[in-house]
């Protein structure tokens, strides 16, 4: 069914404006990392957005595909467990004239490539462009597609309401689950694959602070990220549950209150700990009520958009904290602790708090089914991809490259030129 | 342990999805879904522990001395 004129353009708008969620991540990535890798950092985040979008148009949304188009199921007691897509590659066959299916391919290309930036605050300061290009192609051309079929493509996530009368089925209006969760995954396993910067961790086996070089890029990246994760929560809902455009105002209101209240949340935690709230800290708290919000912000209340902030913003810092402290994470950027558990617990939150219209009970239930399929198979997805993609094309640059930072070693030039010569980055130890 | 970790993680996500495809009862196939999910939990745990570099490993028992001493 196409959308009525105005809905399709209304949605059209909204896609054209999440680029600016990748605006805002590229740049706190950038201002969380040193100087001496910032070019570099926004650079692959430019280079990875379009490789991702690339492989997405050639064959992710043939896999992904949207609900009513062809796909490959299974039979299992009668029922159709409809697993991948069967459309055809570089779009073929698609009509962009406002229908959902062609409005889904143009929000996927954008979501692909959200999902791909993610992972580099994992990797900073020691991915090499090549190996992060490498690994965005495979999350936009597969791996983000697979999920999204089963969330946004008819599959048997989606499935789960008509199928096992569970709610309406997994519920996931702005990719909390399809692109943050799946980002966040994405990032531990980079985290896990290249290790720790080089002297992160002292010989006496405590974490160094390697503070980042810009927290004005930090915290403009935050109010960029904003704009970027109302229309990407509006286009969702619209999309793939059939939102009516009129509820666009509460959408961006959840969207707020869940940043906002997580933001606050982990600026009093680290108040309480540090006696100063943390910048970066507190930005990571806001993005993480971003995320959480993106699970089911046109069905909340105001009042439970606050609460799924909170939580996100109480968890955030712990899990920071925890990752790095006690599990030898080091993610320069909170990648894994902001998408990933923020994502996870705003796919539980929508199933606690949501209201949706004309859902049957138990929608916790398929929540908890999403979650189980993103750990499950997901996640060993990508770390094995991701694992063999390393043994091609090493992720990890040369520690002479580390030590000079990736602006010169990998692109030749620094980002601040006028205050290079960094004299204790070129002494050889 | 990295291995049977992962392994744990994907036969969690397993009897979870098959939970839902082959079992009727809500009760059961809620039961069953939960179950999985604790297995991913244990699976998960065993990926985690086996990433942590060796030298964090021994830090723990090492503090706790220190805090007894």
């Amino acid at each position: 069914m196409t959308p009525a004129p105005i809905t399709a353009v209304i949605c059209a708008v909204l896609i054209a404006l999440i680029p600016l969620a990748m605006a805002g991540l590229a740049l706190m990535n950038s201002g969380m990392g040193r100087s001496r890798s910032a070019a570099h950092s926004l650079m692959t985040a430019l280079t990875v957005a379009g490789v991702a979008a690339i492989a997405y148009v050639v064959c992710g949304f043939a896999w992904q595909s949207f609900s009513g188009r062809p796909a490959y199921a299974l039979e299992a007691a009668g029922k159709q467990w409809n697993w991948i897509g069967a459309d055809r590659f570089f779009l073929s066959g698609l009509d962009f004239d406002g229908s959902p299916a062609g409005l889904a391919a143009c929000f996927g290309v954008f979501a692909a490539a959200l999902a791909a930036c993610i992972p580099l605050g994992a990797g900073a300061e020691r991915w090499r462009l090549a190996g992060a290009v490498a690994s965005a192609a495979v999350l936009g051309g597969w791996t983000y597609p697979l999920f999204a079929h089963w969330a946004w493509g008819g599959g048997w996530l989606a499935q789960l309401g008509p199928n096992n009368a569970l709610g309406i089925g997994f519920a996931d209006t702005g990719g909390a689950g399809a692109i943050q969760a799946l980002g966040g995954l994405t990032a531990l396993a980079i985290a896990w694959i290249l290790g720790p910067r080089r002297g992160k961790y002292s010989p006496d086996n405590m974490p160094a602070a390697i503070p980042g070089h810009n927290s004005a890029f930090v915290l403009f990246g935050c109010l960029l990220a904003l704009i970027g994760w109302t229309a990407l929560n509006g286009a969702g809902s619209i999309l793939f549950y059939g939102v009516a455009p009129a509820r666009l105002g509460l959408i961006a209101v959840n969207t707020l209150l869940g940043g906002g209240s997580a933001l606050l949340v982990t600026a009093l935690i680290t108040r309480a700990r540090f006696a100063r709230p943390d910048a970066s800290l507190s930005a990571n708290g806001w993005i993480s009520g971003l995320v959480a919000s993106s699970a089911s912000a046109p069905f909340l209340a105001p009042a439970a958009a606050l609460m799924v902030g909170i939580v996100a913003g109480a968890l955030v810092p712990v899990c920071i904290e925890w990752f790095e402290l006690r599990l030898g994470i080091d993610d320069p950027a909170g990648a894994v602790a902001v998408h990933g558990v923020a994502g996870l617990w705003g796919l539980l939150a929508a199933g606690l708090f949501a209201h949706f219209p004309d859902a049957r009970p138990d929608q916790w239930i398929a929540q908890l089914a999403g979650i189980a399929a993103l750990l499950g198979f997901i996640f060993p997805l990508t770390y094995g991809v991701n694992w063999i993609l390393n043994r091609l094309i090493p992720y990890r640059v040369a520690p002479d490259g580390e030590r000079q930072g990736l602006d010169l070693h990998e692109l030749g030039a620094n980002a601040y030129p006028e205050a290079a010569g960094y004299p204790e980055d070129y002494i050889q130890r | 342990m990295k291995l049977a970790g992962f392994l744990l993680l994907v036969a969690g996500g397993a009897i979870a999805a098959i939970a839902i495809a082959i079992l009727a009862a809500k009760p059961v196939m809620t039961g069953f879904l939960l179950a999985g999910i604790g297995v991913e939990l244990i699976g998960l745990t065993l990926v985690f522990r086996s990433h942590i570099p060796p030298k964090l490993k021994n830090q723990a028992p090492k503090r706790e001395k220190e805090g007894q001493a």
